[in-house]
């Protein structure tokens, strides 16, 4: 069997792929972060508490409801957007135009909140969730044994942040955000309602994170805390690829999550460190990020 | 015949004591602290419920002690030897805590109990896993009740390599307690003629476990062990699951798997898991009796700490009552005195250096059909006496042990 670095390639490959896996993840997460940040300024502390509501609804839903993944693929993200969007409208819009630090410190706070609120009654053991019949089992690909769901995770990933990208840079409504949040006076001048506006894409951004808060409820265990840990990557993984870059969000999801799959192969101890590693340097060399408009 | 000798001193010793009892209890009050993880990781197997379990204790007890009231404080220790260590100081030095009790991270523990040998109080240690709580971090004045990392290894993984799991491969969460668990595990493997190949050492915590599942099944090991605890635990087993690694000829092995992330994964997810535990809800008559007052009291069943903690404290209040005492010294050479027999242990003993030992058992968890319940499932496979379970004081490189 043929090696790199003492490893075999049938491994590597497997573990490649494991990266883009989980890239998608993150791509997915950075994005909201992204496209939030992007357009409306907004540092989003609670972007890791959202993704936690979008697997917790899915699970609840279930357990209560009946309601089965396909819909709750939909209905998750559409109801923790709509909490999104009330929080916009009753918090955040009220510290618009300050500081950056107050729409962290008032998002941080939130997510202690409903991190908190949550754990006391859920506990952090974490729920069941089956996955689906249709995704039990999986291919084998001769160099590893992909599960079917894994394969799903990276299809329904990459469409939804294409999607996204498309919206924002290549439709009216996008220029509309862009513009909007540009100049928003001129916007309202042109008889453009400016704050349904910035609602609503708040509303959005934190769908994609309920969005990848339903893909991740199948295969990882499902507790008020399992935002926490991911955020913090996560804002990691939107400073390299440079704050409010939606395709550089993306781009860079991805990447790192393959440089952190070969650092568990190489040297495990490694892995929760190399994503800030590479930050560190990515700062040091290109400050406004990898895909960033030079300040 | 120094067993009788023993036991004469000490009852005449007592007998003394109960003289002039009222007056040695501080402050006529007895006054214990709870200090455990009550919303991070490890707040399922201990946390709020764990001093439920420690207010029934007191209840059953009566609320009283000689006459002198008992009082309860807690706090959350957040996983974190610092806040443990503030909290601990304030405790006994500025509000005359009698006792600490709870204590799960193994950090948290060791850092407690240096403070309260400095200021001469006890700590029964019921959360923790790891051995070097009674070998190398023992003091005079802390127990550790439930379990620890050298039952954990020598009940499953002896059992794995006996079945015949030959090659292993380890999968270590990256600090002292997964340490720990690794070595006790390498030194239960190579003495039953297994052989570990390989060990990866993964971040705490860690939420994607695919990479080192995958890493596993490439080692061709026959067995995979998980020297992890808590999510950790249960996202790999998760994970291992949805690759197939069970399916594929390998054995999963679980080394430290509480009631709660048992249920958790579901009997489906976790079934013929091998585990070792030092109690379960569903062993006999009075274990179910108990926990059906504290399902009441909590809308779950106990893990093993829940019960350890009821179990100790009362096993301390006893000794208190018995010495007229809240002195640490004086009630923790009474209860090492007092062999335990209650819902918890039968004839556990409390060693010099603080390790309680009693019967442990090997566990395997029930497949769905066996499961008459959301909570029934486990069956006890084997019952490893305690002298077979727990490092033998011969082994000790406690100062307590080795100065004698």
């Amino acid at each position: 069997m043929s090696m790199i670095l003492g490893v075999p390639v049938a491994v590597l490959s497997g573990q490649l792929m494991l990266g883009v896996i989980n890239g998608a993840f993150y791509a997915l997460l950075s994005l909201g972060l992204a496209v939030i940040f992007g357009l409306l300024k907004i540092i989003n502390f609670a972007h890791g508490a959202m993704y936690m509501l979008g697997a917790l609804c899915t699970v609840l839903m279930f357990d209560a409801f009946g309601i089965n993944y396909w819909v709750a693929l939909f209905l998750a993200p559409i109801l923790v957007g709509c909490f999104g969007i009330a929080l916009e409208y009753f918090l955040l819009r009220r510290i618009a135009g300050q500081d950056h630090i107050y729409s962290l410190l008032l998002t941080f706070g939130i997510a202690l909140i409903i991190q908190g609120v949550l754990t006391n009654i859920y506990g952090v053991s974490g729920l069941r969730y089956s996955m689906p019949d249709v995704f039990k089992g999986g291919m084998n690909l001769g160099f590893m044994f992909l599960p079917y769901y894994r394969a799903w995770v990276i299809v329904a990933a990459l469409l939804v942040c294409f999607g996204t990208w498309f919206m924002i840079e290549k439709t009216r409504l996008g220029s509309y955000l862009r513009a909007g949040t540009e100049d928003s006076q001129l916007m309202q001048g042109f008889g453009i309602n400016v704050p349904l506006l910035i609602s609503l894409t708040y509303g959005f951004g934190v769908m994609l994170a309920a969005f990848a808060g339903v893909l991740a409820a199948p295969i990882y265990s499902v507790s008020p805390v399992m935002g926490a840990n991911i955020l913090i990557v996560v804002f990691a993984v939107v400073v390299i690829g440079g704050m409010g870059s939606i395709a550089g969000a993306v781009i860079t999801g991805l990447l790192m999550g393959v440089v952190e799959g070969l650092t568990k192969v190489f040297y495990p101890q490694g892995s929760a460190a190399v994503i800030f590693l590479v930050m560190v340097i990515v700062l040091l060399i290109r400050p406004s990020g990898l895909f960033g408009k030079e300040a | 015949m120094t067993i009788t000798k023993k036991l004469l001193t000490s009852a005449i010793a007592s007998a003394l004591l109960v003289g002039g009892a009222q007056a040695e209890i501080s402050n006529n009050t007895v006054k214990i602290g709870y200090l455990a993880d009550m919303s991070g990781t490890y707040r399922d197997l201990a946390g709020p419920n764990g001093l439920k379990a420690m207010e029934m204790a007191i209840a059953d007890f009566g609320g009283k002690v000689n006459g002198a009231k008992i009082e309860v404080v807690s706090a959350d220790d957040r996983n974190s030897p610092d806040a443990a260590s503030s909290t601990a100081r304030r405790w006994v030095e500025n509000e005359d805590v009698d006792m600490i009790g709870g204590l799960v991270a193994s950090s948290v523990s060791i850092a407690v109990s240096n403070i309260l040998e400095e200021n001469d109080r006890l700590g029964i240690i019921s959360g923790s896993a790891a051995s070097s709580i009674t070998n190398e971090h023992c003091t005079p004045n802390h127990i550790h009740y439930v379990y620890d990392t050298y039952p954990l290894a020598n009940g499953t993984a002896s059992a794995v390599v006996k079945e015949g799991g030959e090659t292993w491969f380890i999968l270590t969460a990256d600090y002292a307690f997964g340490h720990a668990l690794e070595g006790d595990v390498t030194r239960v493997v190579e003495e039953n003629g297994g052989k570990v190949i390989e060990t990866v050492r993964h971040p705490f915590p860690t939420s994607d476990f695919s990479s080192f599942i995958l890493q596993a099944q490439a080692s061709g090991a026959d067995v995979v062990a998980l020297a992890n605890a808590g999510a950790d635990t249960t996202n790999a087993i998760t994970t291992a699951n949805e690759f197939g690694l069970t399916q594929s000829g390998q054995t999963l092995a679980a080394l430290l798997l509480f009631l709660t992330d048992v249920h958790a994964l579901g009997a489906e997810t976790a079934q013929g898991i091998q585990l070792t535990t030092g109690w379960y809800w569903d062993m006999n008559d009075e274990t179910r009796a108990w926990s059906d007052r504290f399902m009441e009291e909590t809308g779950v069943r106990p893990t093993m700490v829940h019960a350890g903690i009821y179990s100790s404290t009362m096993q301390y209040l006893d000794a208190v009552k018995a010495t007229g005492s809240d002195d640490a010294q004086t009630v923790r050479k009474q209860m090492m005195e007092t062999p335990i027999n209650d819902m918890f242990a039968k004839n556990g003993i409390i060693r010099e250096d603080g390790r309680m030992v009693h019967d442990m058992y090997l566990a395997e968890v029930k497949t769905p059909a066996e499961s008459k319940g959301e909570w029934d499932l486990y069956k006890i496979i084997r019952t490893i006496p305690g002298d077979e379970a727990y490092r033998p004081l011969s082994e000790s490189k406690c100062d307590l042990v080795t100065q004698n």
